[in-house]
């Protein structure tokens, strides 16, 4: 069938085929993880955001959906300077947070 | 004085001598350890250092004033120093009078002196030619007494430490309790064992006036050896778990004070000087009633003295808790009577912690960072405009981002006082690296270090202004610009309000100044932001203050802490200042003032605002 519309396949997200173990390590580690709901505060603010594309939520967002080259490239040029942490309207320890991403995650692989 | 027995031994001297030689070996083989975990540029200092005359004196001068003499407890507390000095004091002219008077008395010691000075009054009797030694008697009984005072003392803070200024002491571990026992038994078991004696050897007011007034039970010669096993058991006991025990911190702050003197940095988490300030934590408890984080009662155990000791049992779960929530301000290490840097020593914890994989910062081009603010470059050739003025580069930091006020007031007064001024971060610059460091992560911090320092010479200014402590730390410790000034807005504006450049009007309003942590403890400034208040307005101080300022609870130091569990510390920290009942609160730390502002009940302001509030601009 065609909508006249389709999803470019390097952007679909299939649920199914994503192993999200390691999510949920991070999970364990940081429960605040999925208290984030996405407003943005934290992109907005981040200095390192106009160097390597960094935004805390679309990171969060990116490894929920298994996309984790793509989270740890926007991690690379983070400086933890904890603007994200001031302003989080949820209260989230982003610092903390990122820093456990760092320990779990593999920034090389895939 | 004439010996009583021929063979110049008894048996009782055992537990004794076998402690002392084991405390002895086990000092030496840990010092040489220490210092052979230095790096080797550290060791060559330390070395150089202990040879140096003005090194050498500073050494033997606070190795007396704070081992023996315990100053800086004295200046806290008269009590507590009164009872720490007369333990370590009087035990240490015990032994320095029971040597001199072995020396005086016998001839062909041999192995007698590892025991003689000790048990002497055993083994000798008075004769004609004692009543010359009467000084020496004296002093003896006297120092006795002394020591005596101080373990009656030290009972009493063990039921009620407020009459010391304490609030809180630490939770003693069974070998600490051990130690503390047997320290406890030796002086009275001394006084009772010479006691027995004073009738044969001599004695002066204690032990001579206790034989005489129990005479029926000291002058008993079947009770005397058993007094003197006891006395040197105890000893033995002490010696055996001394080293096992908070007790080490005697041996090794001998250590620590000549490495502190050399100038040596912690480097190692675990090793060297990590290690010697770990030992010398004598577990006094003075950083519990100084941590900010004390006001919730769960913290406690995670002061710098449980940090020490959990360290020293290698219990890594709960180091990596202890050394990541702390909050770094910094006061443990500024009341700690004998340097260990809490601080440092948690970053140091944290540099081990590994990770997959960490930020890089190749990619970015500092020298297009550098070109959005090189207005002070005429040429390609970095040629600097000549004008005689300075040329101040404003760095306002991430934080100050979040406080824009403090920026704009900044501005405004640079420009009442006809400075020449450029942003280094208009849109965003980079991160000074201090947050980073403190994470542990010093490899990227040094990075950020690195890219900045870049931005900066490119910049063609010559004063760095910065309106966060928590970069003007990091760019006085780890960076080095050279002929570039790095200077905080609290000390340019005192600089800019006495050389008359701006004119201020004295108001009535009441301020209270707080600290920021890494102004104060970290840099060491805290006249010169109340000059500037006093200049605008009524200064009034807050209970606690300077040195002993209480942490806003905002700290990026601390890595687990998350906003619900500060909120007590911001209050208590509230509290403290509004002591005086101020009008306003002024600080100087974008982040402090924040987070005070998040819960305080009247104005929170930057000094930026309060001095641009009352300035005009002065003569040009």
């Amino acid at each position: 069938m065609d909508f006249g519309f389709k999803l470019s396949p390097s952007s679909a997200v299939n649920l199914d085929n994503v192993n999200l173990e390691k999510f949920e390590e991070l999970h364990r580690m940081e429960p605040d993880v999925y208290k984030c709901m996405a407003c943005g505060s934290c992109s907005s603010t981040c200095p390192a955001g106009r160097f390597s594309g960094m935004s805390l939520r679309k990171v969060i967002l990116a490894l929920q959906r298994g996309k984790e080259k793509e989270a740890t490239a926007m991690m690379r040029n983070c400086m933890l300077c904890g603007k994200c942490t001031m302003v989080c309207p949820r209260g989230i320890n982003t610092r903390h947070l990122i820093l456990s991403i760092c320990r779990i995650y593999n920034g090389e692989e895939k | 004085m004439r010996e009583r027995f021929l063979t110049g031994y008894n048996d009782f001297v055992l537990p004794f001598v076998c402690g002392m030689l084991f405390v002895l070996i086990y000092c030496l083989v840990g010092m040489i350890r220490i210092i052979m975990q230095l790096p080797a540029q550290d060791r060559k200092r330390f070395f150089i250092s202990l040879v140096t005359p003005k090194t050498m004196a500073k050494n033997i001068k606070d190795i007396f004033l704070k081992c023996l003499i315990h100053v800086d407890l004295w200046k806290r507390n008269k009590l507590l120093g009164y009872m720490h000095s007369s333990i370590a004091f009087g035990w240490f002219m015990l032994i320095l009078v029971g040597h001199i008077e072995v020396l005086l008395y016998t001839s062909n010691l041999g192995a007698k002196a590892l025991y003689y000075p000790i048990f002497f009054r055993y083994f000798v009797a008075e004769t004609e030619s004692t009543m010359k030694g009467s000084l020496i008697f004296f002093l003896m009984d006297f120092f006795l007494l002394i020591v005596l005072s101080g373990i009656a003392l030290a009972m009493i803070k063990r039921i009620r430490s407020r009459i010391f200024g304490m609030r809180r002491t630490t939770n003693p571990s069974f070998l600490d309790l051990v130690g503390l026992y047997s320290l406890w038994a030796i002086f009275p078991l001394r006084l009772l064992a010479e006691s027995f004696t004073a009738d044969i050897s001599g004695g002066s007011f204690l032990t001579k006036s206790l034989n005489y007034v129990f005479t029926e039970f000291l002058s008993n010669h079947a009770n005397m050896l058993p007094a003197w096993w006891a006395y040197s058991c105890a000893l033995g006991v002490f010696f055996f778990v001394l080293p096992f025990s908070r007790y080490m911190h005697i041996p090794t702050e001998i250590l620590l004070i000549p490495l502190r003197n050399a100038g040596i940095r912690i480097v190692n988490a675990r090793k060297g000087l990590a290690k010697a300030q770990v030992y010398s934590c004598p577990g006094c408890g003075l950083c519990i009633d100084a941590c900010p984080m004390g006001v919730l009662k769960g913290n406690i155990k995670d002061t710098t003295v449980y940090l020490n000791r959990q360290i020293r049992r290698n219990n890594e779960a709960r180091i990596e808790e202890i050394s990541d929530k702390c909050l770094l301000c910094g006061k443990c290490t500024a009341v700690c009577p004998v340097g260990v840097e809490g601080d440092r020593l948690r970053i140091a914890q944290r540099s081990v912690r590994k990770y997959n994989f960490g930020p890089d910062y190749s990619n970015i081009d500092s020298l297009k960072e550098a070109e959005n603010c090189n207005k002070f470059v005429i040429n390609s050739n970095n040629i600097v405009s000549s004008s005689d003025n300075e040329k101040v580069l404003y760095f306002a930091g991430c934080m100050t981002a979040l406080t824009p006020v403090i920026r704009e007031k900044t501005v405004s007064i640079l420009e009442k006082a006809g400075i020449e001024y450029e942003f280094m971060d208009k849109d965003g610059g980079l991160c000074c690296g201090r947050p980073m460091l403190m994470a542990g992560r010093l490899e990227q911090a040094a990075q950020l270090v690195e890219k900045n320092t870049e931005i900066i010479m490119n910049s063609g200014a010559d004063t760095l202004l910065l309106s966060c402590p928590i970069c003007y730390r990091i760019f006085r410790e780890n960076y080095s610009l050279p002929g570039i000034e790095v200077i905080h807005h609290t000390e340019y504006f005192e600089r800019l309000v006495f050389s008359g450049r701006i004119r201020v009007s004295k108001g009535n309003t009441k301020y209270v100044f707080h600290d920021p942590c890494e102004l104060g403890r970290g840099c060491g400034v805290y006249e010169q932001p109340r000059n500037v208040i006093s200049a605008a307005g009524e200064l009034v101080e807050a209970a606690r203050n300077r040195k002993e300022s209480i942490c806003c609870g905002g700290s990026l130091g601390s890595l687990t802490l998350g906003f619900d569990k500060r909120k007590a510390m911001t209050e208590n920290a509230l509290a403290n200042l509004t002591a005086a009942s101020p009008d306003r609160i002024v600080t100087a730390c974008p982040l402090c003032m924040s987070t005070f502002g998040r819960y305080s009940d009247r104005p929170v302001e930057d000094i930026a605002q309060v001095l641009d509030r009352c300035s005009v601009p002065g003569r040009l």
